[in-house]
């Protein structure tokens, strides 16, 4: 039980004021924008909600939406299953285990402008060690600046590439603290595998899963530096998501109004799917 | 060996191959690079690194980077521990929603705001400074380390907290020399984490920077279009920038799984 003491904020206000520094002054800038136009040379008309209005009915948005959104899906579909998959196949001691931790984490550790540049070196046509067995050896016709269809495959696989390795060590971090006693008695009671999985070790990964999929979803949503060195948004507007589109608006076009209008309604989706996500999974609990 | 240990096997080589072909193209020189596909160097030099060695701008890079990435990771933990430890044992008007609030602030597109932030911190008149980013970068790190230290810290029984004070220690002397030490795995985790997350970062780094606190990232990204593209140089930094990561996941490396599943995560 937590006693009621409202030191509490004390203790909370360093956080607080560093946080609210960051967030809140810039997210107020971008209301501010939003709500006004703007013709470069500082000075602004109030055009009230006429963005808002704008770009929820704009195609434009609506097709990057559309990529975000089955970017997203895919992702989340393969690497959350095959994150737990791996750390369900990892041993669960001896001397190979630091070892696959640490191989395992090197791509968490890459800047994400050097992951889209290692990729796109990864995959060039005739140079490229991907792209040139692709090619040369399986014989595909693989170029992902041309086909948009490569560019989306490949872009998905730089992602799975990166990140699948937190779901992996989320989840293993749930499977290890695991008592071996719960073990033995499924062994006694003469369980399945799938039982073992489905009764023991999937409600015991169950809140690092929950971890999982918020931060994979919060980070997948945003993601803009790692496509956007790989591909640029192309080849056409065919792997232009969001963050790329909404960086397009705002520095290419300097549209400062309707880009902090987009980044309004994009930051507010973010948020209530992560509401939706953080009660749906920790409905349980209390 | 039995069949399931392939499937960590197949995995790891797979994440290894863009590595490996970053390392070797590092390796080689930009006529080899160009000239056409070659599995290993074969005119192997080690040029690209001496050129990194020895320009300043690129060696300043790596300061850089370590300096303000370090820099945030003891801010945000200094800040996130009293917190955390408010979230984990006391209750208090707002708690609740405070601690959702916190974690909203991960939410927003970084993209979204590097235009406010370059206002924010310019008429702060920190620009180019490594605080800016250190500063800049605990929007999104403090609420991670708020949310995996409270868990730890959470684990802990409260008993100890009423045994230290029965036996007369100050609340100081009790949160730094008996709490702190039983949940340094947490501590661990968390400062992995926050420097990883800072030294990954881009887009807020190079927003703030200009000369004299550019991120290593940056002085890539900014010598790719003037010097022609020369790949071998670029594959090189690469290479370095992903030592320093390395290191700490060593450090680490016993906590990070353990660290996690004490956690109330």
């Amino acid at each position: 039980m937590r006693t009621v003491n409202q030191r509490g904020w004390l203790f909370v206000l360093p956080v607080l004021l560093l946080v609210a520094f960051n967030a809140l002054v810039p997210l107020m800038t971008v209301v501010n924008y939003s709500v006004q136009e703007t013709f470069g040379n500082n000075q602004f008309f109030w055009v009230g909600l006429r963005w808002f209005e704008e770009i929820l009915q704009s195609e434009r948005f609506h097709a990057a939406l559309g990529r975000q959104m089955l970017f997203t899906v895919t992702i989340l579909i393969i690497e959350i299953p095959l994150g737990v998959a791996i750390a369900l196949a990892m041993p669960r001691r001896g001397f190979w285990v630091p070892v696959c931790l640490v191989l395992m984490s090197l791509p968490l550790l890459i800047p994400w402008n050097v992951v889209g540049a290692m990729w796109n070196i990864f995959t060039l046509p005739d140079i490229g060690l991907l792209g040139y067995t692709l090619n040369n050896v399986l014989g595909i016709d693989y170029n992902m600046t041309q086909d948009p269809f490569a560019a989306w495959i490949t872009v998905i696989v730089m992602d799975v590439w990166h990140w699948t390795s937190l779901v992996v060590l989320l989840s293993y971090a749930g499977l290890i603290s695991i008592p071996e006693a719960y073990y033995q008695a499924a062994k006694i009671d003469g369980a399945s595998n799938w039982s073992v999985f489905r009764h023991i070790q999937l409600p015991k990964m169950k809140r690092v899963l929950t971890i999982a999929v918020l931060l994979r979803f919060m980070d997948s949503f945003n993601i803009y530096t790692e496509p956007f060195v790989l591909t640029g948004g192309g080849p056409g507007n065919s792997t232009t998501l969001l963050s790329i589109d909404l960086v397009k608006v705002a520095l290419g076009q300097f549209d400062l109004g309707p880009a902090a209008a987009m980044s309004l309604i994009y930051f507010a989706i973010t948020l209530a799917v992560s509401w939706l996500f953080y009660t749906l999974m920790t409905r349980d609990d209390r | 060996m039995k069949p399931r240990n392939l499937v960590p096997i197949i995995y790891i080589l797979f994440l290894l191959l863009p590595i490996y072909w970053l390392m070797a193209m590092s390796f080689k020189t930009t006529n080899e690079i160009l000239g056409g596909f070659s599995l290993f160097p074969q005119d192997f030099t080690l040029d690209n690194y001496r050129t990194i060695f020895t320009e300043p701008v690129w060696y300043w890079g790596y300061f850089n980077s370590i300096f303000y990435v370090s820099l945030n990771t003891v801010i945000s933990l200094v800040a996130a521990l009293p917190a955390a430890y408010a979230f984990s044992r006391y209750s208090f008007i707002g708690d609740k929603h405070l601690f959702f609030w916190l974690l909203t602030n991960r939410m927003a597109p970084a993209a979204v705001f590097a235009l406010p932030f370059f206002q924010l911190y310019s008429s702060v008149g920190l620009f180019d400074t490594h605080l800016a980013v250190a500063l800049a970068h605990c929007l999104f790190n403090i609420p991670l380390a708020v949310w995996i230290l409270e868990g730890f810290m959470s684990s802990v029984p409260k008993e100890l907290d009423e045994t230290a004070y029965v036996d007369g220690y100050s609340f100081h002397r009790f949160f730094i020399t008996v709490f702190i030490p039983s949940i340094k795995a947490g501590v661990g985790v968390a400062a992995f984490f926050c420097f990883m997350f800072s030294w990954v970062e881009l887009l807020l780094a190079k927003t703030l920077t200009a000369v004299d606190a550019k991120p290593i990232a940056a002085t890539m990204t900014r010598t790719a279009s003037s010097a022609g593209y020369e790949l071998g140089l670029l594959a090189a930094a690469g290479v370095l920038t992903i030592i320093p990561g390395a290191i700490v996941i060593y450090f680490v490396r016993n906590y990070i799984a353990k660290g996690f599943a004490l956690g109330r995560v």
